[in-house]
């Protein structure tokens, strides 16, 4: 029981970086019909625009926790945004309107490229970053097993629900989201209205970015080390939450994280570790299968 | 709407014809929307049947339906072959896939939106049409490789039935260039031309007439009548086109709202109180002057969707 | 940051001007000075130096850390290496190359075209031509290749490893050239085609003729295996399955170490047979090898010609059968289905079957080719099948132009035979490639060579007294 509980935890802290990954995905996917394959390469550029501003920080001299997490935050933020943006300009957005396949090979080369970009230019090894929070909070203790809470994972959880709070007020409330559902809708009509489609775009991928950049950062304090490599496996996970949850939609996105994140996590402590990758792939396949809509995903209709 | 009018005949063909098909209480629900709402009627073998309404009346549904890419969620259809024809005579379409409707139930259709193969050339788009026959030719591809005799005279076949075709709707001349670069009124030509090389038992239309200055329409009136006449096959078919509507159908069937308003020959709609109602509005006092022109109902139809829509 | 991104600027604009003088000039345009000046507002100017800034500024934000910043290992933890000069470079050109990109489209004369353009046109209008010109010179070429004087060991092998690449390209051009099904884990029927060699020689010494067909029997049999249930989806969800069965595959070949020994491999996978002729020095006792049978002296170069002669006959295969299957309803279906699939079951196709008939079909030449793969390198391991190597064919048939057979040979030689040469450059090349995907995704999104013949023509011999001039129309 201890032991599930212990699992729950972790499971959970995996589901909030997986959801907030997945976010990119489901709005993208909502407001252009694609699948940005270079979002997981994304997530990877924020984790490492993380540690370097953290050690850039220590290199200054400032020590004081909460201050330093929230400058790299915010540094990670700005500059992973900055990426989303330039490639959407890039490699998407001349490719509006042409055949359906060339966004996607765009998307799967651009992949290629930032992972590969990354690795040239910061090296192929693992990074580790020393621990920036300690401690937490033992909640049982049994005999020969404690289940603990750490601040870390109190820190993602919080962090998660706030940002996802902040950013469904975005969606709903702002001008911004009302013009980016409306571009989800019909871009046509919604450009015949005034909106501006492109940069309503644009916004998108920014925001996507940003909220990769959040989870590239807790990933970074939670496990402790980063290398080019995990935006691949990352962004697929995510892909399937996003999927799971319903494609186009915010919650789930959220709930379909959450839930690999615990399957993920269970499969590795009750079965073998070795296929817990296969675990989350298995899941996206049954998932299409059996309910392409997702959890929380509309039918949709064919149009003939 | 009151249909009871011609609810007691609904599946008789008004001209006494033998029923190619018949619908019987087709409803289709999406979600809590009922696009259409219980409606039967049966369209004549070697007829034009046409199906009119508003917009929004559910009339692309029915078609969607009929043709298998929208399962309906209650109701029957049922298409009844000529007896000598087919091996199977009765196919109820509510139950096949949407392929076999058209490969064994023999129900070809047309798209509102057209739909052609655009980077494939004109006479590649009508082989495609006839792929059963020639799949089967090149016994599942295996002869075919090996360019086997059976499958180079099916195909040689293949090519004299699509020039047949292509001749009918003017454009052998374009045979060789790709469909997506033909004018707007040639690919709707194509489109009929590449329906017809399935060799159907029914032809379904939706909107043919769309899009088409009034002597490509009036070309597409004589080349609708020409393929009744000479295939003796049913064609049924969505129109705007009053023009079109009224002088090929045999036979016209009213949907407003999701239902069948009437039904009947096209002077019997004409004077349909309930289709001038539901074209027109209330204002009886204009019947019989604007009955007379359906095609005057575009501004009448807007006033009536305000005022009674819910 | 704002200024730092801007200092490079100003001094570059000059270079920058004067580039474009030169330019200009050789299309035969005003003089620079009066272009400048005279044709060039001092608002147009304004705007002109501030896009060039806020690209500096947005190329700042992309290089500032990862490029300007390198994360080193030092004694006590991760220290930081700072390369500013490059930082200020990478800028400093997307500065100069944004002006410059303005300068052009505002001067440009909406009615001039340039020259490379014209030359550009005029080669695709006769692209079928120059193809098949191309394809002659490769078929003989290829076929002549190991008896050239200079066709060394490791150029035969090279061309070997090009052909199988080839090879896998025209596989996976079933699926996405022609039916349009984007497969992003074609890499694991490779796989699959390997191991079924591998294994089968491992465990029941099965000979590589044995095993070609079966290798590719069951490539085909997982490829209808996945793709029953998986084929009903839309385009995009299909790649990513078919990534993840990607990796699946790759996974359970790397843990299921009873049977495939791991991340081990398997080695000493026996070499083919000529006909039941091995190429041994020392054949067994009253047994012939090629060279005693032949008459000939023992050279290694024996098997690897023989090797490269095989995957060309395989290749050779393939590239037929595409060839014949596209003029059948077959391959008909598979490209109305790409070009839409509505209109393909309005016309009776079962989309299902024909999806599979490609993706198993695809599926088989990919096993084939993995079974040449286990025997020319007598060794498999999950190594060689990850998705970076799905990545590269799928890359291969992308820029050589989507359904084009010669497109994918030009782009397997453009593409091995610069990683093959650029050995220096290795760590440059995935990276180059990805960039190459991305650039010619959005130059030309059908790929480089790109051009679709019909597959039927009709021959307007009754219709020839309408006018001759019927042919000359419909090119």
């Amino acid at each position: 029981m201890a032991y599930f509980l212990q699992q729950l935890i972790n499971g959970v802290t995996l589901g909030a970086i997986y959801g907030l990954i997945a976010i990119g995905y489901t709005l993208v996917y909502g407001i252009i019909g694609m699948i940005n394959f270079a979002h997981g390469e994304i997530f990877m550029i924020g984790a490492f625009m993380s540690l370097i501003t953290f050690l850039l920080l220590g290199l200054a001299g400032l020590t004081w926790v909460p201050l330093a997490l929230l400058i790299v935050l915010v540094a990670s933020m700005v500059l992973t945004s900055v990426y989303g943006w330039t490639m959407e300009r890039i490699a998407y957005g001349p490719l509006r309107g042409s055949h359906r396949l060339a966004p996607l090979i765009s998307a799967i080369g651009m992949s290629i490229y930032l992972q590969n970009y990354v690795q040239n230019r910061q090296g192929a090894r693992v990074r580790p970053l020393a621990p920036v929070i300690t401690d937490g909070i033992s909640l049982i203790e049994t005999g020969e097993f404690t289940v603990s809470l750490s601040y870390v994972q109190v820190l993602i959880i919080v962090l998660t629900v706030v940002l996802m709070t902040v950013f469904a007020l975005l969606i709903a409330r702002t001008p911004f989201g009302r013009a980016q559902r409306a571009c989800e809708q019909d871009q046509t009509m919604a450009a015949l209205l005034g909106i501006d489609v492109d940069r309503t775009i644009s916004l998108t991928f920014v925001s996507g970015a940003a909220l990769a950049a959040v989870a590239g950062t807790m990933y970074l304090i939670y496990y402790g080390v980063i290398d080019f490599f995990i935006g691949f496996l990352a962004g697929i996970k995510a892909f399937t939450a996003a999927v799971l949850g319903g494609i186009g939609s915010l919650t789930g996105a959220m709930l379909g994280g959450l839930l690999i994140g615990l399957i993920e996590v269970f499969w590795s402590a009750y079965f073998t570790i070795e296929y817990k990758d296969v675990a989350a792939f298995s899941i996206l396949v049954l998932v299409l299968i059996f309910r392409p809509t997702g959890l929380l995903g509309s039918p949709e209709i064919e149009k003939v | 709407m009151n249909a009871q009018s011609a609810d007691n005949d609904a599946l008789a063909v008004p001209s006494g014809a033998r029923a190619l098909l018949t619908v019987e209480h087709l409803t289709m629900r999406f979600g809590g929307l009922l696009a259409v709402d219980d409606i039967s009627f049966a369209a004549g073998d070697a007829e034009i049947t046409a199906i009119i309404g508003p917009n929004g009346a559910g009339k692309t549904t029915v078609f969607n339906c009929l043709t298998g890419f929208y399962k309906p969620s209650e109701g029957r259809l049922s298409l009844r072959h000529d007896s000598e024809s087919g091996q199977q005579p009765l196919f109820y379409l509510e139950r096949m896939d949407d392929y076999r409707i058209a490969d064994a139930a023999r129900v070809a259709r047309t798209f509102q939106n057209i739909r052609l193969f655009p980077t494939m050339s004109v006479l590649e788009n009508l082989m495609v049409a006839q792929h059963h026959a020639l799949l089967r030719a090149s016994g599942f591809t295996l002869l075919g490789l090996f360019g086997s005799r059976r499958y180079r005279r099916a195909e040689k076949d293949a090519i004299e039935r699509a020039r047949y075709w292509l001749d009918r709707v003017q454009l052998t001349e374009q045979a060789n260039i790709s469909a997506g670069s033909l004018p707007y009124g040639a690919q709707r030509r194509l489109e009929i031309a590449r329906a017809m090389c399935t060799e159907p038992v029914l032809l379904c239309l939706d909107e043919p007439a769309a899009g088409l200055n009034p002597r490509e329409s009036a070309e597409l009136n004589q080349l609708l009548l020409r393929i009744k006449e000479e295939q003796e096959i049913g064609i049924l078919l969505i129109e705007h086109d009053m023009s079109v509507v009224m002088e090929i159908s045999d036979h016209i069937a009213v949907l407003d709202y999701g239902r069948k308003i009437s039904d009947g020959t096209a002077e019997f709609v004409r004077n349909d109180p309930a289709v001038i109602r539901a074209y027109l509005g209330e204002e009886d006092e204009e019947q019989e002057e604007k009955g007379e022109q359906g095609r005057e109902q575009e501004r009448p139809e807007q006033e009536q969707s305000e005022s009674n829509r819910p | 940051m704002g200024t730092d991104g801007k200092t490079p600027e100003p001094p570059s604009a000059n270079p920058g001007q004067s580039k474009g003088q030169q330019a200009s000039d050789r299309e035969g345009a005003l003089p620079a000075a009066d272009l400048l000046q005279g044709r060039l507002s001092a608002r147009q100017m304004r705007d002109l130096v501030k896009e060039s800034a806020f690209a500096g500024l947005i190329a700042f934000g992309i290089f500032v850390f990862i490029s300007g910043v390198r994360i080193v290992d030092q004694p006590g933890g991760l220290g930081l290496e700072y390369h500013w000069s490059r930082l200020v470079l990478y800028v400093g050109i997307v500065c100069v190359g944004r002006f410059l990109w303005g300068l052009r489209v505002r001067l440009r004369r909406p009615d001039h075209v340039p020259q490379w353009k014209a030359i550009l046109g005029r080669t695709t209008a006769r692209a079928p031509q120059v193809a098949k010109i191309l394809a002659g010179f490769a078929l003989v070429f290829a076929l002549l290749l190991p008896l050239m004087p200079f066709a060394s060991r490791y150029l035969v092998d090279t061309a070997t490893t090009i052909l199988i690449y080839i090879m896998l390209a025209w596989g996976l051009n079933i699926v996405v050239g022609l039916a349009g099904l984007l497969d992003l884990g074609y890499v694991a029927f490779y796989a699959v085609g390997s191991y079924s060699y591998a294994l089968l020689a491992y465990y029941y010494d099965f000979s590589f003729w044995m095993c070609l067909p079966l290798a590719g029997l069951f490539a085909a049999s997982f490829g209808v295996i996945l793709g029953f249930p998986v084929l009903r989806l839309r385009g995009d969800y299909l790649a990513i399955v078919t990534l993840g069965f990607g990796e699946i595959i790759r996974v359970v070949l790397l843990n299921w170490t009873e049977l495939t020994r791991g991340p081990d491999g398997i080695d000493s996978i026996p070499r083919p047979t000529f006909f039941g002729l091995p190429f041994t020095r020392r054949p067994a006792e009253g047994a012939d090898s090629f060279h005693t049978f032949f008459g000939l002296d023992y050279s290694s170069m024996q098997r690897i010609i023989f090797l490269y002669y095989l995957i060309l006959v395989l290749a050779l295969i393939t590239n037929l059968f595409i060839l014949r299957v596209r003029k059948l309803p077959l391959g008909r279906a598979w490209e109305a289905l790409r070009e839409d699939e509505v209109a393909c079951r309005s016309l009776g196709i079962n989309p299902t079957n024909t999806k599979l008939s490609a993706f198993a079909i695809g599926a088989m030449f990919g096993g084939f080719a993995g079974a040449f793969f286990a025997t020319k390198q007598a060794f498999v391991s999950p190594e060689s099948f990850t998705f970076i190597e799905s990545a590269i064919i799928l890359a291969i048939v992308v820029l050589g132009g989507m359904g084009s057979q010669i497109g994918v040979v030009v782009a397997a030689v453009l593409l091995i035979g610069a990683f093959e040469f650029l050995r220096s450059l290795e760590q440059y090349r995935m990276e180059a490639l990805g960039a190459a995907m991305v650039v010619v995704m959005i130059w030309r999104p059908r790929g480089l060579l790109a051009h679709r013949e019909p597959t039927v023509l009709l021959h307007h011999d009754r219709a020839l007294d309408l006018g001759e001039a019927i042919e000359e129309n419909d090119s």
